[in-house]
């Protein structure tokens, strides 16, 4: 009698669990089409839009005034390749360095502020980098608009991103290779430059890409450093032109050859990122045993 | 061994080797404010093998710490007391960690090969590590001979450049062991080195440990008493206090101290009544 009762009731319980969970798996799934659809249908878009414009001289030619027909957005491309490389080259060695003295050198007092100011950094709006690095460098120490000013102010951005990617990163190096190579009589540093970076490699090109790919699509800092530029420039003490910044001055001109371009640009830019995607698949391919 | 010494042990059996290669005095060593070990004071035989036995917790993988100064890895942690090796104190404040630890070997618990290097990189890592510039012939020379000495090298000899985590547990474990040889340590530590391992891969480790005795002072901790009764000369007991402290009960020589122990903790964990 009761373990005929007990039986029904645990029945009717497990159909009822059994309804939740599908009705969760359901919504998940739902959730998850909806966000792969996003996605495709952004693609799409961009492609059928931006593929007109995709022509030889798209690539190596500069923008021609409006009502000459041709002309492309090379600077735009080269603009974004300086931009990158500059902040890059900032940004990867004080990311990684810091990093590395926060997770190896945390039984120092400075390690959390080190921490704690990364996080801060991350969390600002790209406009506001851009308006402080105006201040200093446009209105300060350059004195006006330059590439430089646009690669420091990329650079802000990315080193937070590099910073705390690469934490977590050097966090997963198990705390065992650590201590045997210490226990080998290696010094410090070198444990760390020998054990734990090599150990970590993977993990810390994925966060370089990553931070890079962000920078390369950031538009508001550029505005108020890099400005733009309508022609060929690789002087980084001049304005220099930078592909989101193109973006968006040709989709706010009334011209419809221009709004073509806007769109080409913001496919070469998808495309650029989803080949740094794959660049990275590949490269953090653990070597063959 | 003689009968006499095997019946008699009222007074502790005397040190085989006139100086001893590791001599621990009033060591004590903390976690913050937490004390793991209290007051050891030991003498380690050179070229013997010495076990260090006791339940879980007794502090005894501590101790093994403190005698290559790993111990002070972890953050926050403390010793007091004096460890010599040779005639020289380890812990005195002009010794650096480093050197101390490029003469005192260590194997750990589970095997820890570095992973992203090769089987050849692991056992030159340590020459590497510590920056001796050292040709490449002869490093492959040094290499061969420590994967001789940690009896592996007939099973790798064809897959040198193959990463040391696709060996297996054990061949790993003899990698590790290797790896320490190969800075010419005086001293071996090894914690538990085959708990992680299965019986054919224990068996193999013992057997080195009995064979590498010959050339280098071993000290190993294990919670196997088999264990440290086929491997060791000479055997310590170790066991926490009511404080969590742990503290040296009893050291001799290994046959005594499993046949007729002079403390009744002893004979209490070594048949089995508790641990």
């Amino acid at each position: 009698m009761t373990a005929l009762a007990l039986g029904v009731a645990h029945s009717r319980i497990t159909r009822r669990r059994r309804v939740k969970e599908r009705v969760m798996a359901g919504l998940l799934l739902a959730a998850t089409i909806g966000a792969a659809a996003l996605l495709l249908i952004i693609l799409g878009f961009v492609l059928i839009r931006g593929l007109p414009a995709i022509t030889p001289a798209f690539f190596t030619e500069r923008s021609l005034p409006q009502g000459e027909p041709g002309g492309g957005l090379g600077p735009a491309l080269l603009g974004t390749l300086v931009l990158s490389a500059i902040a890059a080259a900032l940004a990867i060695p004080i990311g990684i360095a810091s990093a590395i003295f926060v997770v190896e050198y945390r039984s120092g007092r400075f390690a959390p502020v080190v921490r704690f100011a990364a996080e801060l950094i991350a969390g600002l709006p790209s406009i506001v980098v851009g308006v402080f690095v105006w201040a200093f460098l446009v209105r300060g120490f350059i004195g006006h608009y330059a590439a430089l000013a646009g690669g420091i102010a990329l650079a802000v951005i990315m080193t937070p991103i590099i910073a705390r990617t690469v934490e977590e990163v050097l966090r997963l190096v198990p705390g065992s290779l650590r201590e045997a190579a210490l226990a080998l009589g290696a010094p410090r540093w070198r444990v760390i430059v020998r054990v734990v970076l090599p150990t970590a490699r993977a993990g810390i090109v994925t966060a370089a890409i990553l931070a890079i790919a962000r920078a390369a699509g950031e538009t508001a800092p550029l505005l108020l450093t890099a400005l733009g530029n309508l022609f060929f420039s690789t002087d980084l003490l001049r304005p220099i032109a930078a592909l989101p910044l193109q973006i968006y001055q040709y989709a706010a001109s009334p011209y419809d050859d221009w709004h073509t371009k806007a769109w080409g640009g913001s496919l070469v830019l998808v495309v650029v990122i989803g080949l740094l995607s794959v660049a990275l698949r590949v490269a953090t391919r653990s070597r063959v045993r | 061994m003689t009968v006499t010494e095997r019946v008699a042990p009222t007074v502790p059996a005397p040190i085989a080797s006139a100086t001893p290669a590791v001599r621990i005095e009033a060591l004590s060593a903390w976690y913050g404010a937490a004390q793991a070990v209290g007051d050891v004071g030991l003498d380690i035989d050179a070229k013997a093998v010495t076990a260090i036995i006791g339940p879980s917790g007794c502090g005894k993988s501590t101790l093994l710490r403190c005698l290559n100064r790993m111990h002070e890895v972890t953050p926050g942690a403390r010793v007091a007391g004096q460890v010599f090796l040779g005639n020289e104190d380890i812990y005195w404040t002009g010794m650096d960690a480093v050197e101390v630890r490029s003469r005192v070997g260590m194997v750990f618990q589970k095997p820890n090969p570095f992973p992203m290097m090769s089987v050849y990189e692991n056992v030159a890592a340590g020459p590497r590590l510590r920056g001796w510039k050292t040709s490449r012939a002869d490093m492959t020379d040094l290499v061969e001979r420590n994967l001789r000495r940690a009896a592996l090298w007939d099973e790798v000899k064809d897959k040198l450049g193959r990463s040391g985590a696709a060996l297996s547990g054990g061949q790993q474990q003899r990698l590790c062991i290797a790896r320490a040889l190969a800075t010419d340590p005086a001293v071996l530590l090894m914690d538990e080195p085959a708990s992680a391992l299965d019986p054919i891969a224990t068996y193999k480790i013992e057997e080195l440990v009995r064979e590498l005795a010959a050339e280098v002072t071993i000290v190993i901790v294990t919670h196997n008493m088999q264990q440290a009764s086929r491997v060791s000369e000479r055997t310590a007991f170790m066991l926490a206090g009511e404080d969590g402290v742990g503290r040296l009960v009893e050291h001799g020589r290994t046959a005594d101290l499993f046949t007729t122990p002079r403390d009744p903790r002893t004979e209490a964990y070594i048949t089995g009544r508790f641990g």
